[in-house]
């Protein structure tokens, strides 16, 4: 099969690559501000019928500080040179988003799932969903003011993650934390991809 | 009940309709399916027919004068991303664009060298 410049190092005949990277979390963890934080972020509406329902059933316990819900993707972009552009896409968690995310998904560098140590549950779907369709992620923990820290490790144990798998501390208002909780996401995807594939 | 195979309308529109009135109707693009990061280029061909091109095809024609992609048109043009996956697959069947898939479609992961690329310019940001 042919995957139109796959093979030559992902240059295409016009040279113009575009990676996508998802970033996934409940409502009020910061996906909006960390996609502002390091892309210029731009609006794109989906026709998604979620404003009225998803104010009915979203709890907002503990993100009271949030007064409007994106529930809209969000949708950013990093140029990093004229031909290679990464796309970020903020998915709410939730598994009624699940149809957005397949089709994000597919051919996707990876994932980041954003996480608030206040509402661990919350990025449970997201975890789930990654994990069963093996796509690379990586945990980043939004450090909140006035947030109770957890050690990484308390936080791996509650999300029953892999010892291998990077869960990294962020300001998701931080454009070099940000920019670090990218990179953090590529370098996984490389070790993953230099792991001899065991099935 | 009617049958759920003549409905036009998809779980996915929702119950606001108003901004598929530029497709006819329409919920689902004709041809082959493309991804959202897909590029997009006019082909510069002459229009034949204008009266077949809504404004909004025009609109979105201009915008791939220089290749684009499939979410960067629909934010530029502000429509949801649906309605401009149907406009465009209007503009590819008139031969006035060619959509091609990025990168990575069918495999599930971008290339080493891409991903050396990507790592270096983003601690260059």
């Amino acid at each position: 099969m042919a995957y139109g410049g796959y093979e030559t190092g992902g240059v295409t005949q016009r040279g113009h690559r575009a990676i996508k990277i998802l970033l996934a979390g409940g409502f009020g963890v910061g996906k909006t501000t960390l996609v502002g934080a390091v892309s210029e972020i731009r609006p794109l509406r989906t026709e998604e019928p979620l404003t009225e329902s998803s104010l009915r059933t979203d709890s907002i316990a503990g993100v009271e500080g949030k007064t409007t819900t994106t529930v809209a993707m969000d949708f950013g972009r990093i140029t990093l040179r004229q031909d290679l552009v990464l796309y970020l896409f903020g998915t709410p968690g939730q598994e009624r988003f699940w149809f957005m995310w397949d089709e994000l998904a597919v051919g996707a560098l990876g994932a980041v799932v954003l996480a608030d140590t206040r509402r661990l549950a919350d990025c449970f779907p997201a975890i789930d969903y990654f994990e069963r369709r093996e796509i690379p992620f990586i945990v980043a923990l939004n450090c909140f003011d006035g947030a109770r820290r957890y050690s990484v490790d308390d936080v791996r144990v509650a999300l029953d993650l892999d010892p291998g798998l990077p869960i990294v501390l962020c300001d998701a208002r931080s454009k070099e934390s940000a920019k670090e909780v990218l990179i953090a996401l590529v370098e996984h995807v490389l070790t993953v991809a230099d792991e001899p594939v065991s099935r | 009940m009617p049958s759920n195979d003549e409905s036009w309308l998809d779980a996915e529109a929702g119950p606001v309709v108003r901004p598929y009135a530029l497709t006819r109707g329409r919920t689902r693009h004709s041809g082959e399916a493309f991804d959202l990061v897909a590029t997009v280029t006019a082909t510069h061909m002459r229009v034949t027919d204008p009266g077949a091109l809504a404004p909004e095809h025009i609109s979105v024609l201009h915008l791939a004068r220089a290749p684009t992609t499939v979410v960067d048109i629909a934010s530029d043009v502000d429509l949801p991303l649906g309605v401009v996956r149907i406009l465009l697959a209007d503009l590819r069947e008139l031969g006035l664009v060619a959509i091609r898939a990025p990168v990575s479609t069918k495999a599930q992961q971008v290339d080493r060298n891409t991903l050396r690329e990507v790592l270096h310019g983003l601690r260059g940001l």
